[in-house]
């Protein structure tokens, strides 16, 4: 990591997207960094975070990405240069600020950079945050390799400068998680002072003057237009004044380059790469659009690309380009699994829409050989759904949850909420979730489950929240519960980490994104403050747990339960204990509901020896947490501690 | 851009998919090759999906290597030139989305038992029937015990090395032991470092002894 501080211009390197962004930046002399975990975006915030010591500059992992949003503005308006990361969904909690930031302007070089998930690999949505730079009516860069990757967000900085106003880079889970070559470059020297001055009046303003900053704003966006119609991020290749042209963007052009190349078409089309996305250049895109007859368009997600050309073709159909045939999303030439629309592209995605729209045959593998590999495939391979890692503090919380709600005996259930709890959905957390959105989603919901009993809804509700979520945005949540009498119970499941994204500190870790002793801020203290019942215990306890649950569920109102008990990737044991099975006590599928340990609680950890017809512990996945030794009904499993 | 660049990035790149399970250390795996192929003079690019990296899921990670430029991160359907399975179901599975006639494989025999299979939902198949499906499939199947071989350094987690080693070992790709060993030692840290090397040395003199299927 800190090969990547270093000056060196020149020096060629393997790394990740999110550090190639991060890398840029430093290029860039950023010096205030801010953002929330989220998939695929955390290692931009990880990276910085490793260098801010030696290099000087500030980073924070903030509560939320509105308070991350909100920070670096006040750095950029101060005259420093700032960077917030976060999710694709991060975008829309600090949507509010920035369709008011991008009003009121910034001094310094001002970037926000949203990670897509096209697949929603690890997300609740495909939410393509393009939208909001048009939305916002902000210059949206999206890098196509790595290298782009620093090249682009270096550049953001100069460009948000020059025109006084925030810049968006977009990133998708691949690039960010891609590695690739990256071309190191020139590092800006850093010696900027913060100042606001007294003429100074960062504001969106309100009535007259907001229309006044909205025209200033249609004003450089358009400048913003003039600067991509040269900039360096877009190019065409392939045959000149083709009549078929493909526009793409991002993971795009690789694939793209790709296709045409395995579809041996290189000498009959066009590939117009864009990398400077909105506001549109319009005047490159019709430069070589002039002899197009049809145009293909390959982008991530939305077809965003693809209707801004062609609004901006229409404009130009008199003048500059000639009725188009155009494919794409809307036509539905670009599809994956689920439909146009959906899903990640890759390149048989692209290669298909060639082949259909140009009447072309291609089979990357033979017939008889596919129609084999099905077969086996439906013989030999069985369906993995994800689980809970052995030892996760969060699959003993989910079972004592279950097991109350059993005793309980009134059908309660659960709603879900952001975080490797998600699962809670999933038979590893026992299916117990019934909803599941975005952040602060489970505590927001329960609000509304627990005030219906007026209209017949007779099953109590347990809210989920990680701790981390909980501080980003659950804490409105628990207020409006106790204040608007909504009866719940909240589980915050404190593993003390932000597991799901990394292992990312929080505001209740004793540390900040440096690793720096900071000021803790408990939950408990949180929810005494408002005044809910609370209390406090270890799921690995999981009889406590479970009376305890069940006492909780017993009463009305909003209450709290925190299930405290570290992930044990974060905070791995230096000797962990070595469970096994005494299979002389194990009666196999004789045992109370058929393998207790392997059907009902479902830890990986736990497998079954197929020879001997007994349970048993798999030495290579299990980390010694011990609860199944609790669970066992006839105390066949041994925990054997470490001397 | 101009079109002898457009030309020179297709070259037919080496694709080696890493395929195992969240946990099992494929993005480590899969750093340490592309970085290999990188010290060695190649392009490379590593598309990996996390997410499910600590969660039990089926994980991949692609590593395209290429004399002459960056290719994208996901290798087409049917063109995996190395699989390397750290799980045989998953190597059999990857095998069905990137494998062709001339696919090599390199797997560890070891299974990890699905969620759904520990839970009675679906059965987990002989292992022997998976290996054989596999070896219909392709051209070539090396069969290594790494999670074995990783325990004799003390730790099966780091059967990721032992498979690395073997794929060093195995004369499929272009680049030098002494790479991988450089790539190694560079990722640890003093406390990682030795047994990680012995892991990947294991694997490198376990598979000169072995015939392919």
């Amino acid at each position: 990591m800190a090969e990547l501080g270093k000056e060196e211009p020149e020096r060629r390197m393997l790394m990740m997207g999110n550090e190639a962004i991060a890398r840029g930046a430093l290029e860039a002399g950023v010096d205030f960094c801010s953002g929330y975990p989220g998939n695929p975006a955390s290692e931009i915030l990880d990276t910085l975070s490793k260098l801010a010591d030696k290099l000087h500059f500030h980073v924070e992992w903030s509560v939320n990405e509105i308070v991350a949003l909100e920070a670096a503005g006040a750095a950029a308006f101060s005259g420093l240069r700032a960077l917030s990361a976060m999710k694709n969904l991060g975008a829309d909690v600090c949507a509010d600020f920035l369709m008011t930031v991008n009003l009121s302007g910034t001094r310094g070089g001002f970037v926000l950079v949203t990670g897509d998930d096209p697949s929603a690999h690890s997300t609740t949505s495909e939410l393509d945050t393009r939208n909001y730079a048009r939305l916002a009516e902000i210059p949206l860069l999206e890098p196509a390799t790595t290298q782009e990757a620093k090249d682009m967000t270096r550049w953001a900085f100069d460009l948000s400068e020059e025109l006084g106003l925030i810049c968006m880079v977009r990133t998708v889970t691949r690039i960010s998680h891609s590695r690739g070559v990256v071309k190191f470059g020139q590092m800006l020297r850093r010696d900027r002072k913060a100042s606001i001055d007294p003429q100074d009046m960062w504001t969106s303003g309100s009535s007259n003057i907001t229309c006044m900053f909205h025209g200033i704003l249609h004003e450089k966006i358009k400048t913003a237009q003039e600067r991509f119609e040269e900039s360096e991020f877009n190019w065409y290749v392939g045959k000149e004044d083709a009549e078929f042209v493909i526009v793409t963007s991002g993971t795009g052009w690789l694939y793209t380059l790709e296709a045409v190349r395995l579809l041996g078409i290189e000498e009959d089309v066009g590939i117009m790469k864009l990398g400077t996305t909105w506001p549109l250049p319009r005047k490159f895109v019709a430069g070589h659009l002039r002899e197009a007859k049809e145009v293909l368009f390959v982008e991530e997600t939305d077809p965003f690309l693809e209707q801004n050309v062609k609004i901006a073709a229409a404009d130009m159909a008199v003048t500059d380009v000639g009725p188009i045939r155009f494919y794409g999303k809307e036509s539905k030439h670009v599809r994956g699994e689920f439909g146009a629309g959906t899903g990640e592209l890759n390149v048989d995605i692209v290669i298909k829409a060639l082949a259909e729209t140009r009447g072309l045959e291609y089979a990357p593998v033979a017939k008889e050989y596919l129609e084999k590999t099905q077969k086996m495939l439906g013989s030999y391979v069985p369906a993995r759904t994800m689980s809970f890692c052995a030892g996760c503090p969060h699959r003993a919380s989910l079972y004592a949850i279950k097991k109350a709600l059993k005793w309980d005996g009134r059908n309660g259930f659960v709603t879900g909420d952001i975080g490797c709890y998600s699962l809670s959905m999933l038979p590893t957390g026992f299916s117990l979730a019934k909803t599941l959105h975005c952040m602060g989603a489970g505590i927001g919901t329960a609000n509304g489950f627990g005030n219906l009993e007026k209209f017949g809804m007779d099953k109590p509700v347990v809210a989920l929240a990680g701790d981390s979520t909980f501080y980003h945005a659950c804490i409105p949540g628990l207020i409006n519960a106790r204040w608007n009498g909504a009866n719940l119970l909240l589980v915050v499941l404190d593993n003390a980490t932000t597991a799901m994204t990394g292992h990312q500190p929080h505001p209740g870790s004793g540390i900040n994104a440096l690793k720096r002793l900071s000021p803790k801020v408990p939950v408990e203290n949180i929810c005494e403050a408002i005044g809910v019942e609370t209390r406090i215990c270890d799921p690995f306890h999981i009889d406590e747990a479970t009376r305890s649950l069940y006492e909780m569920l017993q009463t009305k109102g909003a209450k709290v339960m925190i299930f405290r008990h570290e992930c044990p990737l974060a905070f791995p044991k230096e000797k962990p204990a070595t469970v096994y099975v005494d299979q002389e006590k194990c009666i196999g599928t004789e045992c109370g509901c058929a393998a207790f340990c392997t059907r009902v609680f479902g830890c990986p950890g736990n497998i079954w020896d197929y020879e001997k017809g007994k349970a048993k512990i798999d030495e290579a996945l299990c980390n010694g947490c011990g609860l199944c030794a609790q669970l066992c009904p006839k105390g066949a499993i041994i925990v054997k501690e470490a001397a | 851009m101009s079109r002898r660049l457009l030309e020179r990035m297709f070259e037919e790149p080496l694709n080696v998919i890493i395929t195992g399970v969240g946990g099992q250390g494929n993005v480590l795996a899969s750093k340490i090759l592309a970085t290999v192929a990188v010290e060695s003079g190649f392009y490379a690019s590593v598309g990996e999906t996390y997410g499910a990296a600590q969660r039990g899921g089926a994980v991949m990670s692609h590593v395209r290597i290429s004399k002459d430029g960056q290719y994208g991160p996901l290798t087409p359907q049917g063109k995996g030139d190395i699989i390397l399975g750290f799980e045989p179901v998953e190597c059999l599975r990857t095998i069905g989305s990137f494998g062709n006639k001339k696919t090599r494989i390199i797997v560890n025999p070891r299974p990890i038992y699905p969620i759904d299979v520990l839970s009675g939902a679906t059965e987990y198949p002989h292992v022997d029937s998976v290996l054989q499906a596999i070896r219909e499939l392709v051209s070539s199947v090396y069969v290594v015990e790494a999670t074995e071989l990783a325990k004799e350094v003390g730790a099966p987690i780091i059967q990721n090395m032992a498979m690395l080693g073997c794929l060093a070992g195995a004369g499929l790709t272009p680049f030098e032991y002494e790479a991988f060993r450089e790539a190694t030692s560079e990722e640890f840290s003093e406390k990682g470092r030795a047994r990680n090397l012995r892991a990947l040395e294991l694997g490198y003199e376990r598979i000169k002894t072995l015939k392919p299927l």
